[in-house]
């Protein structure tokens, strides 16, 4: 039978409807719908809501009967206790005042955490969110062997030993990623050469966040010399 | 019939005392159900409906609901603690002490307080990954992902200034190492620091200074930002689902898709 009708592939009845797809007899266009199932916010949500902050109230009332909040001596300026940790989500960037100046450590590295925080959804980048591999393969293979060769030999420079497993660990995945594609034959494949750049770049982050901060915490004695979690600083 | 529980709380409904406090009326209709969310100054920041998909455990994991419960606890809990504390060197420790062991449940109330405080810090970085993960910063969403971030700050803010607090040894010399950090800053690290303690080093002025940052200024901006953010939700369209997305925001990411799907001809 012959193509009795013409509809426009980007044809959308919602966005622009002064397009008109012809449909002859015995057809009909089905448009898509978009919309998903919606529910009432009251009481099924509100509901749901109720139950997910019971079991958090549970859960931090049994952990505060059973655990005491630590409580040392009384404030005493001229005696400073070996080592001196700040609170645990700050032992990370105490661990990098460690390897590094102050003024990098302490300002310029949070600094700039916080600044590529802000402005992640203004880059359309991050919003297409592409496979980082699918176009222009080589030379981003290029330029994902040099950073991660520079960059590990920068954190040996600066003897941040703890901080390279993750971004070799990482690289692998990306050279991994860079070698597969939405065709591939594993889901891992498939689901790494779909990763854009962000998540790669977040991920990382994640992992040494986790990895300086359990460092800190755990690892560390007087004088910030490495210590074993057993020995209890 | 026997009067269930239910047939009383209908009841209830219907009196006149009940139908004043609650302005949507005690239907149960799909009608009355939006209007107990529209016409409730509080739950009107939520939108009256949601999507199914959106309310199941993996599709959130519940980070954010879970870390404003945890700020309630610790606003509570917050509260109740300030009854028995005076910002002041050394009293400060002496009434922490207390707490610990003149004040009944005064232990536990602090232990809630502080263990509902890392619960909250961890929960909030946990918050903004998941929501990382799911894309779901992406427009129109953009401003409520940077509110976030400026929450996730206070959030660390807050959990620092209140580190202070009990006046002993932990507090005092965390509070010093975290506020050297300031000293590092190019040109201006002297007088930041010194503004952040009102001092040269962690004093008497440091623990009122960080006392009202933890019980005023921060749970206040914290309130307002909350507010915000829940409400931009609302505005934003709902919790983030792809695939519910409206074309000029879907259009970026699946610019191919045909939206009218026309059907092959039935065979003659």
């Amino acid at each position: 039978m012959d193509k009795d009708f013409v509809a426009g592939v980007d044809s959308n009845a919602k966005k622009s409807p002064r397009r008109v797809a012809f449909i002859t007899r015995r057809t009909s266009a089905a448009v898509r719908v978009t919309d998903e199932e919606q529910v009432q916010t009251y009481p099924e949500l509100l509901f749901r809501v109720a139950v997910a902050l019971e079991i958090l109230c549970i859960a931090l009332v049994i952990t505060a009967l059973l655990f005491n909040a630590p409580l040392e001596g009384l404030a005493d300026p001229s005696h400073t206790p070996n080592p001196a940790k700040a609170p645990w989500y700050f032992l990370g960037l105490q661990e990098l005042l460690h390897y590094f100046p102050p003024v990098v450590a302490g300002v310029l590295a949070p600094g700039l955490v916080v600044m590529a925080l802000f402005v992640i959804p203004y880059f359309n980048i991050n919003i297409e969110a592409e496979g980082l591999f699918l176009k222009d393969r080589k030379r981003r293979l290029t330029i994902l062997a040099t950073v991660a060769i520079a960059l590990t030999v920068f954190l040996l420079i600066f003897d941040v030993y703890v901080a390279i497993p993750g971004t070799l660990i990482i690289a692998a995945l990306m050279a991994i990623a860079g070698y597969s594609s939405p065709q591939s034959p594993s889901s891992l494949q498939r689901y790494l050469a779909a990763k854009p750049l962000s998540f790669w770049i977040m991920t990382w982050f994640l992992i040494e966040l986790v990895v300086l901060t359990a460092v800190g915490t755990f690892f560390r004695g007087p004088g910030w010399a490495w210590a074993w979690p057993w020995q209890g600083y | 019939m026997p009067k269930t529980l239910a047939n009383y709380f209908d009841e209830l409904r219907q009196t006149r005392v009940w139908c004043s406090v609650f302005r949507s009326g005690s239907g149960t209709s799909t009608l009355h159900r939006s209007l107990a969310i529209q016409q409730n100054v509080f739950l009107h920041l939520f939108s009256t409906k949601v999507r199914k998909r959106m309310m199941s455990f993996s599709a959130t994991w519940y980070l954010g609901t879970l870390t404003f419960g945890t700020f309630l606890i610790l606003v509570l809990t917050g509260v109740l603690l300030m009854l028995y504390y005076h910002p002041s060197v050394p009293q400060a420790y002496a009434d922490t002490k207390d707490l610990q062991f003149v004040v009944s449940s005064g232990m536990f109330l602090r232990n809630l307080h502080r263990w509902s405080a890392h619960a909250m810090v961890f929960l909030v970085f946990a918050h903004m990954f998941k929501v990382f993960y799911r894309g779901a910063y992406r427009p129109p969403r953009e401003f409520n992902w940077v509110i976030g971030v400026v929450l996730l700050l206070i959030t660390l803010l807050l959990s620092y200034t209140g580190y202070l607090l009990p006046w002993d040894q932990l507090a005092f010399w965390a509070i010093t190492v975290g506020s050297n950090i300031a000293l590092a800053v190019p040109l201006l690290g002297q007088k930041i620091h010194f503004l952040l303690l009102g001092g040269n080093a962690v004093n008497a002025n440091a623990l009122l200074r960080f006392y009202v940052l933890h019980c005023v200024t921060l749970p206040l901006a914290a309130v307002v930002l909350i507010a915000v953010h829940f409400w931009r939700i609302r505005k934003d369209g709902g919790l983030y689902v792809h695939q519910s997305e409206p074309a000029r925001a879907k259009a970026a990411t699946d610019s191919a898709t045909a939206q009218v799907e026309i059907p092959k001809p039935e065979a003659k």
